[in-house]
């Protein structure tokens, strides 16, 4: 990728934050955080899979299938940031044009895939004892497979243009365009007749008792921590795979006579 | 372990599907990151190294 450096580019502005996001001051500093985050992660697990099985009543409704809803809402949940975090991240690239913004991107995407792959897979086999099927096609299910579809798109995408500075614009310009479909998740149930529940959190509270509540929120942060760990392993490792491919084609320049160089 | 009734079959597949993912997920994460740094190590060996480089911040990374 042909792009300046981040902490010489007027383009950028001058703060803390960019100089963090720098690409060698990011491998420092990053490097410290993934053990403390991934310990944190099997705690927050080993505490939400205990209060999942052991510690929370069935459900007066669903009955002990509410214990799906541990793994899918926090799923759900994910699938639902991580495309935020790439549109946030795709208009990093697209205004700032940092390679950290492109870093984020390219390594979240198979991230969400497999996430929303879990909550379509769980909500699947939630549906079928609760509503009595594993599939409809309304609103919220639909969208949440065209999400999936976006996700297998833009990882398609970012192996086609591997390297490329100009076919990062364009998977961040199609990032952004996909970004439409956030909302329509969100508020999905309560634009359309739907088998899906609405939102749990209301303007008047939590719609589940605390009994409920306590382990779903402890896998909803387990979930997020892992995210985060995994996310800032893929993004250190893009910055690696970044390095070896400019080395590789300074290498081959040089041989050949003709000059190139690596940025980060 | 819990009763969890005439359902359990959704429930534990649920969980055995969701942690399948994750552990692929787990690993995929883990090799590619050792992949590329094992990449780099080999251009080093070959004497390929990035022009800002020095000996000691090479050994941090």
């Amino acid at each position: 990728m042909n792009k300046s450096n981040p902490m010489t580019d007027t383009s950028l502005p001058a703060n803390w934050f960019s100089r963090l996001a720098h690409p060698g001051v990011f491998l420092s500093w990053s490097r410290n955080w993934i053990a403390p985050l991934a310990a944190l992660t099997i705690i927050l697990f080993t505490i939400g899979l205990w209060y999942s099985f052991f510690n929370s009543p069935p459900d007066y409704q669903m009955g002990e299938t509410v214990r799906i809803m541990y793994i899918h809402v926090p799923s759900a949940w994910l699938s639902q940031m991580i495309y935020t975090l790439m549109a946030v991240s795709a208009i990093g690239t697209l205004v700032w044009r940092h390679p950290m913004a492109d870093m984020s991107m390219k390594a979240a995407a198979p991230l969400g895939a497999a996430f929303t792959a879990v909550a379509l897979f769980t909500g699947a086999l939630w549906g079928r004892p609760t509503w009595g099927t594993f599939w409809e096609w309304d609103g919220r299910m639909t969208s949440t497979l065209v999400l999936f579809l976006m996700y297998l798109g833009l990882v398609a995408l970012w192996r086609t243009f591997e390297g490329q500075a100009r076919g990062t614009r364009i998977i961040a310009i199609f990032t952004l365009v996909g970004a439409l479909n956030i909302p329509i998740i969100k508020f999905s149930v309560d634009w359309w007749n739907t088998l899906h529940q609405p939102s749990i959190i209301k303007a008047d509270g939590l719609s589940m008792p605390a009994s409920i509540y306590t382990p779903l929120l402890i896998m909803v942060v387990a979930f997020t921590a892992l995210f985060f760990t995994l996310h800032l392993v893929g993004m250190r490792t893009e910055i690696l795979r970044h390095r070896a491919n400019s080395l590789e084609r300074r290498h081959v320049s040089a041989r050949n006579g003709t000059s190139s160089g690596t940025t980060s | 372990m819990i009763d969890l009734g005439p359902h359990a079959v959704f429930i534990v597949s649920s969980y055995l599907g969701a942690a399948l993912v994750i552990l692929a997920l787990i690993l995929w994460t883990a090799l590619s990151s050792h992949q590329q740094k094992r990449r780099l190590a080999e251009l080093e060996k070959r004497g390929i190294y990035r022009r800002s480089e020095t000996t000691s911040n090479r050994k941090e990374e």
